[in-house]
């Protein structure tokens, strides 16, 4: 055990003296279980989180024997996972709020409150969140065992005269409702700004209009299945969020992955990155009006898709992920190629970049705009680009290293304004990295298999994890007899990242709205799942 | 800010040709599985392959039903007896009842049509390869196709994904707000059948459960070409396809 997890579990032992239970969690070299009482919840989450500076990965909640509340917290290499367990008498349905003192829980908690009906005592603020109040009935909880998720649910009139909460209420204060439907192609979300003049004092994203019970419609499925609906979170990143589920799914059933498919992994993954950052950078020059480099970016988005799809047979690299490897084999050749041309992809990207940075009436609208701290970004958790444009420079490739990805050498790049300029660099420099990878490992595939043999199901239940795109995402997995799905629990950046979103966009002018909203490269549909 | 111009000089003409020219480049459509003449045996386990129901057994081999196909390639990877698979795009299609004549445009429509784009929960896909057609390779606009921020303007309410809980309303309302004569273009697999999101506690299945659908465009997600044809389908400027392919089909044995 590396020296530096031995440290933290000898200091739970003393300081909790045997209140807090250690053990290893099942089928996994780095990840350590701390089981506690509910009322000693929220020292222990709050001494990880603040005091040792865990990063807090996501809440999984199980309706098992009795109810099972999993906090997830990840450090370093040397620091591994740690599992924050409480349980639940079956009948009992109050926990005090780990929120109040570890911020980057308030979401989580809101999410378990809508759709397990658990009560989180404490909790600043339950309600309207997942399931919108003027459609549901109070008291309806989707994600329970005893809830069939298959059959439509009938529902009241929905409430055509539901206004949502107005908070300020200075002289001159106004409520501006914006979507869910917008001039050009937007996911669905809606905003309510609260404007005096010229500023937006207040944000409030209501999400979840996208929200199609993925956790819900996966019980019971095969895991195969599973991939599909991993894809189809969110298709801007649907190659990472396959591998995650791939990686539980492989750690539960012991199952090798060749290396040459755990390098071609690595080759896709960040392929979907470069594009993913590409299509970003377009969103932010569109937002400023800028249409000529928004048009440059779009070409080289629409060069990447169709590069996609001519090395994987998809634009957005569907049915590309399998248990134990890769459906098709990438072979040596067409990956050369592919890696040629997104040297190519880069080169045009830098030569953008450079005429962007002495555009300044570009600049102007980004630099010392949608101000995110270093502290403010920690205390909200969020993750990605996002983070590391303020300083938080957490990643997955490098904290809890998975598919390879400690073999190659790459850097994780950081800003520390947190502004949305910051925000933009974070794009092509990572960007740039992405294209450093692609050539490195494109140039040297291991041979041999690209898939194992075929996986045989056993049951149990694991935790998988990549650095997507947008930032960390943390895919839970419970396998009943037979490869049936117990429990999908899917932890997404976009989920961390729209929570934080506000502090971005709060106290700025109301024309900054739209091109703060761009640098945080959201997606709505990652965020309702 | 010159030297944006001379950029946008240097760049050139990106723009596909079609519709008046076939567009040939590569990874432009992910393309679709064709029907196949098949002995019974391989028929049945291909059919039993498929997890979106799309593949039907035929008398002669297996049917394709192009509005559940979620392009998962499970009936042409890993098994030793694939299905065809065809490189095409034009894929959208008239719904029959969408043909009541208060619905067609006249010519009036011929070279400005507004567009208001729905997304009722889909994964960003279809969205994405929307947002695809305003790229310079494929530039709506010389066609005439504008995107429009208010249904009072809209001539077309193009929906993609499938139908959740939480959109029916804004859905409605949209629709009840844009003026007559309209047509509704739904895109791709969700919103043509609820895809895989299917039906369940939040989601109906297809936008024909709220709404009549004058033109559906198959694909998970369909390419932006494959939009575009539905889009040209919709105003009446193109043909529409077939979307179940059957193996009695001479359309479903051009298989390549
Ligand atoms: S590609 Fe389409 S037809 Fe083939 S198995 Fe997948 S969903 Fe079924």
């Amino acid at each position: 055990m590396p020296a530096e997890r031995k440290q933290v579990l000898d200091e739970v032992a003393a300081r909790w003296n045997g209140r807090v239970q250690l053990s290893p969690e099942d089928g996994s070299e780095s990840a350590y279980r701390l089981e506690c009482e509910p009322a000693e919840l929220s020292e222990v989450c709050n001494w990880l989180f603040s005091d040792l500076h865990y990063s807090f990965g996501g809440l999984v909640v199980e309706q098992l024997t009795r109810w099972e509340l999993r906090y997830v917290f990840y450090g370093g290499p040397g620091a591994g996972w740690l599992h924050v367990l409480t349980h639940l008498a079956p009948s009992d349905y109050r926990v005090p709020s780990v929120s109040r003192l570890v911020h980057a829980a308030d979401w989580h908690e809101r999410e378990v409150e809508d759709l397990f009906g658990l009560v989180f005592e404490g909790h600043p603020r339950l309600g309207d969140f997942v399931l919108h109040d003027d459609a549901w009935h109070e008291g309806v909880a989707p994600m329970r065992k005893s809830f069939d998720g298959r059959q439509p649910v009938t529902h009241r009139a929905p409430d055509q005269n539901w206004k949502p909460r107005q908070i300020v209420e200075e002289a001159g204060a106004f409520l501006m409702p914006i979507g869910p439907i917008y001039a050009t192609a937007t996911g669905p979300v809606h905003f309510q700004l609260e404007t005096v003049g010229e500023d937006v004092i207040r944000v409030q994203p209501r999400l979840f209009y996208a929200y199609r019970g993925l956790e819900k419609i996966a019980e019971g499925r095969r895991a195969e299945d599973v991939l599909l609906i991993a894809e189809r979170i969110s298709a801007t990143s649907a190659f990472a969020h396959s591998l995650a589920v791939c990686q539980a799914v492989e750690r539960i059933c012991h199952m090798e992955v060749p290396p040459r498919a755990r390098a071609l992994r690595i080759f896709v993954a960040e392929f979907e990155r470069l594009r993913h950052h590409v299509a970003a950078i377009e969103g932010i020059c569109e937002s400023t009006g800028l249409a000529v480099a928004a048009a440059q970016a779009s070409i080289l988005e629409e060069d990447l898709l169709r590069l996609s799809c001519v090395l994987t047979g998809h634009r957005y690299l569907f049915g590309l992920g399998t248990f134990g490897g890769l459906t098709i084999n990438l072979d040596d050749s067409a990956c050369n190629r592919a890696a040629a041309q997104v040297r190519e992809v880069a080169e045009k990207l830098s030569r953008l970049e450079r005429m962007l940075s002495i555009s300044s009436s570009f600049l102007d609208r980004l630099e010392e705009v949608g101000h995110v701290s270093a502290g403010e970004a920690g205390d909200f958790g969020l993750v990605g680009p996002i983070a590391r444009a303020s300083g938080v420079s957490r990643d997955m490739r490098k904290a809890q290293p998975y598919s390879g990805y400690d073999q190659i050498e790459f850097e994780v790049p950081h800003e520390s304004e947190g502004d949305g300029y910051a925000r933009l660099r974070m794009f092509f420099r990572e960007a740039a990295q992405s294209v450093r990878i692609i050539s490195t490992v494109g140039q040297a595939v291991p041979g041999g298999q690209v898939r194992a043999p075929e996986v045989s199901f056993r049951p149990g239940a694991a935790l998988g994890w990549v650095e997507a795109p947008r930032g960390a995402a943390l895919h839970w997995i419970r396998l009943g007899e037979d490869g049936v799905v117990d429990r999908y629990r899917i932890i997404t950046p976009s989920f961390a990242n729209w929570h934080g979103f506000r502090l971005a966009a709060e106290n700025f002018a109301f024309q900054d709205f739209p091109i703060i909203l761009a640098t945080f490269a959201l997606s709505v549909h990652e965020n309702d799942r | 800010m010159s030297q944006w111009v001379i950029k946008g000089l240097r760049t050139g003409v990106k723009s596909t040709r079609y519709p008046r020219a076939e567009e040939t480049a590569a990874g432009i459509s992910p393309g679709l599985p064709t029907a196949a003449t098949l002995p019974l045996e391989v028929a049945q386990s291909l059919v039993a392959r498929c997890p979106a129901d799309a593949l039907e057994l035929a008398p002669a081999g297996v049917d394709v039903n192009l509005r559940r196909c979620i392009h998962c390639f499970r009936c042409v990877r890993g098994t030793n007896s694939p299905l065809g698979w065809e490189h095409s795009y034009e894929w959208a299609t008239a719904v029959s009842g969408g043909n009541d004549q208060k619905r067609q445009f006249g010519p009036a429509f011929d070279r400005s049509v507004h567009i208001l784009v729905v997304d009722t929960g889909d994964c960003g896909a279809c969205l994405n390869e929307v947002r695809q057609l305003n790229n310079p390779y494929y530039n709506m606009h010389r066609l005439g196709f504008f995107l429009t921020p208010t249904p009072r303007h809209a001539d077309v309410l193009l929906v993609v994904g499938a139908l959740t809980d939480h959109m029916r309303v804004p859905l409605r309302k949209a629709y009840d707000a844009m003026p007559s004569p309209k047509r509704v273009v739904a895109v791709g697999a969700c919103a043509l059948s609820g895809g895989i999101f299917g039906r369940s506690f939040m989601c109906a299945g297809g936008v024909a459960e709220l709404l009549p659908v004058d033109v559906e465009v198959p694909g998970d997600p369909p390419p932006p070409l494959a939009i575009l044809h539905g889009l040209l389908v919709a105003v009446g400027r193109k043909p529409p396809a077939r979307l179940h392919r059957a193996v009695s089909d001479s359309v479903g044995n051009a298989s390549g």
